[in-house]
């Protein structure tokens, strides 16, 4: 499993640095209000609701590997899964950094 | 001259204005001129509008926001459905603007915008005031087009009594509730679904399907006919996997091609005239009919002939009236669709927009996430999602992105969905009201 972690973390970084040149049709997404469309279903604070979970609390890693996984399908879920597909590999690094920084 | 011709007359106008404010150097908002802070005004408390005014004060507290909204709280679409099923009762699904004036600080003026004037950049009231603005906010949401408006024959607002619409909750929720509650087991409830565009894509046939559920419990011979006014439906091998499987025979969907589209009703015998002459008589009859802009948008000139808002994909403001925005269903926001959890999304990308406009920066791009639920059954929910971003000011979709829940999925998956919808319910509703 860690090793899946870095290695999927380590794709992640790749892709990153080799889409980091932008381009007239793709600029980049401001991520807070990427993020902030993540309330509809986390909640106003994103601190979760129901059976919903919260997005507080986690490390940049652990969210990073999380969407990534969804994204691949390697992690099954519902919505998620449809909703990361959606995600380039920048906006779920930046997703990552910013709601980790989140208090 | 009838209020057609004043409207077209207007949109006229309203579009040389836009071309001389174009050409004009632009005018400097209140807060660089130093003066008292920036005053926006937000038309409509629904998804787009309470999210637009909340947002606004959470971004930017200095600033002075003013929700117009007539009524002191509000009833949500999604969800009334769960009400026709007896699952959830009205006040379950209603929410206060309180929290948006004491916690947040936006001032509701409770009146009814009835017209705007872009150029001096005022907002009339039904009650005769008006308000001025350095920036607009429309979230005025639907109307049901009248027959003389490309509605239905006979389908006017003394029809919506006996055959209600629900499409607007509220009393007429209420409305269709009692009268399935009056029908006699073996009874024909007639759904007419309208043509796209429309407000919730999916909602007519979750409609069916709770009505279906609440039949099942307590009147098991009844059926259930939709008449449509479509070829094909949102979520619909989901759907009719569901109902199959929950109802069997119960529903009958008639598609545009089988002569489902109804183009007249007689409310007095509850009778449905298909485009092609076939009469379908109901015991209980809903009536869901073409739909355009709430008439704000549409008599100010914010509505295009289509009836609908075209709008700036990237800040919503509108493509026909300067320093105005238009959010949630009234706005060409295709490919997203018309839905709660859209006009939320909306709301927020305008509110962010308004205030880096005012503050004379450019607007972050922002990106668009939808996720729509449909009950079908108790515990069995299915979904739909959606990525978007805006490319060249036009709204995309993201190739590879969003989709409906998968057809091969069992029954724990379709139970997760019903519970993961009733938490997004609560969470929507918190980001708008809390």
């Amino acid at each position: 499993m860690r090793r899946g972690l870095w290695a999927v973390s380590l794709a992640a970084g790749l892709a990153v640095g080799l889409s980091s040149l932008p381009t007239a049709a793709e600029e980049s997404v401001d991520i807070r209000l990427l993020a902030g469309t993540c309330a509809g279903c986390h909640g106003a604070e994103l601190q979760g609701s129901g059976a919903i979970p919260t997005l507080r609390g986690h490390s940049a890693e652990y969210i990073r590997f999380m969407l990534t996984a969804f994204k691949s399908g390697e992690r099954q879920a519902t919505v998620m899964n449809r909703l990361a597909a959606g995600y380039a590999d920048s906006e779920i690094d930046a997703l990552a950094d910013y709601l980790s920084s989140l208090q | 001259m009838s209020k057609r011709e004043i409207s077209r007359l207007s949109r006229r106008r309203f579009t040389q204005l836009a071309a001389a404010a174009a050409a004009a150097p632009l005018l400097a908002p209140a807060v660089a001129r130093g003066q008292a802070a920036a005053h926006v005004v937000v038309v409509g408390g629904g998804f787009g509008g309470a999210t637009a005014a909340k947002y606004l004060k959470k971004k930017a507290p200095d600033l002075r926001v003013t929700l117009v909204e007539p009524n002191e709280s509000f009833i949500t679409c999604p969800y009334s459905n769960l009400v026709l099923a007896g699952w959830r009762d009205l006040p379950s699904i209603t929410h206060s603007y309180a929290a948006l004036r004491d916690r947040w600080g936006v001032e509701q003026v409770r009146d009814e915008a009835v017209g705007i004037d872009a150029d001096a950049r005022t907002v009339t009231l039904a009650g005769g005031d008006s308000l001025s603005y350095d920036r607009l906010i429309v979230s005025p949401g639907i109307d049901l087009r009248p027959p003389e408006e490309g509605g239905i024959a006979g389908y006017d607002e003394a029809a919506h009594e006996a055959m209600p619409h629900a499409w607007k909750p509220g009393a007429q929720t209420l409305l269709l509730r009692r009268q399935l509650e009056a029908m006699e087991d073996g009874g024909t409830f007639v759904l007419a679904a309208p043509p796209n565009p429309f407000r919730c894509p999916p909602g007519p046939y979750e409609r069916a399907s709770m009505i279906a559920a609440y039949f099942k419990a307590a009147k098991p011979n009844s059926k259930i006919l939709i008449l449509d006014a479509k070829e094909r439906f949102s979520k619909q091998g989901l759907f009719q996997q569901g109902w199959a499987q929950h109802y069997g025979e119960m529903i009958e969907w008639v598609s545009l091609s089988a002569d489902g589209k109804v183009v007249e009703v007689d409310p007095a015998s509850k009778t449905l005239i298909t485009e092609f002459g076939m009469e379908h008589t109901a015991d209980v009859a809903n009536v869901v009919p073409p739909q355009y802009a709430k008439a704000i948008a549409r008599n100010s000139g914010l509505a295009d002939e289509s009836g609908w808002c075209p709008v700036d994909g990237r800040t919503f403001e509108s493509a026909l009236m300067p320093g105005v925005h238009v959010v949630g269903d009234a706005s060409i926001a295709s490919p997203m669709p018309k839905s709660g959890f859209a006009a939320n999304s909306q709301g927020k990308t305008a509110a962010d927009a308004v205030v880096a406009l005012l503050a004379e920066r450019e607007p972050g791009n922002p990106a668009w996430v939808n996720t729509c639920y449909s009950h079908v059954a108790p515990d069995y929910a299915i979904s739909v999602a959606g990525v978007y971003k805006a490319v060249d000011g036009k709204i995309v979709s993201i190739e590879g992105s969003g989709g409906v829940s998968p057809t091969d999925a069992d029954d724990q998956v379709r139970q997760l969905e019903s519970v993961y919808a009733d938490a997004w319910y609560d969470s929507i509703t918190s980001d708008m009201f809390s």
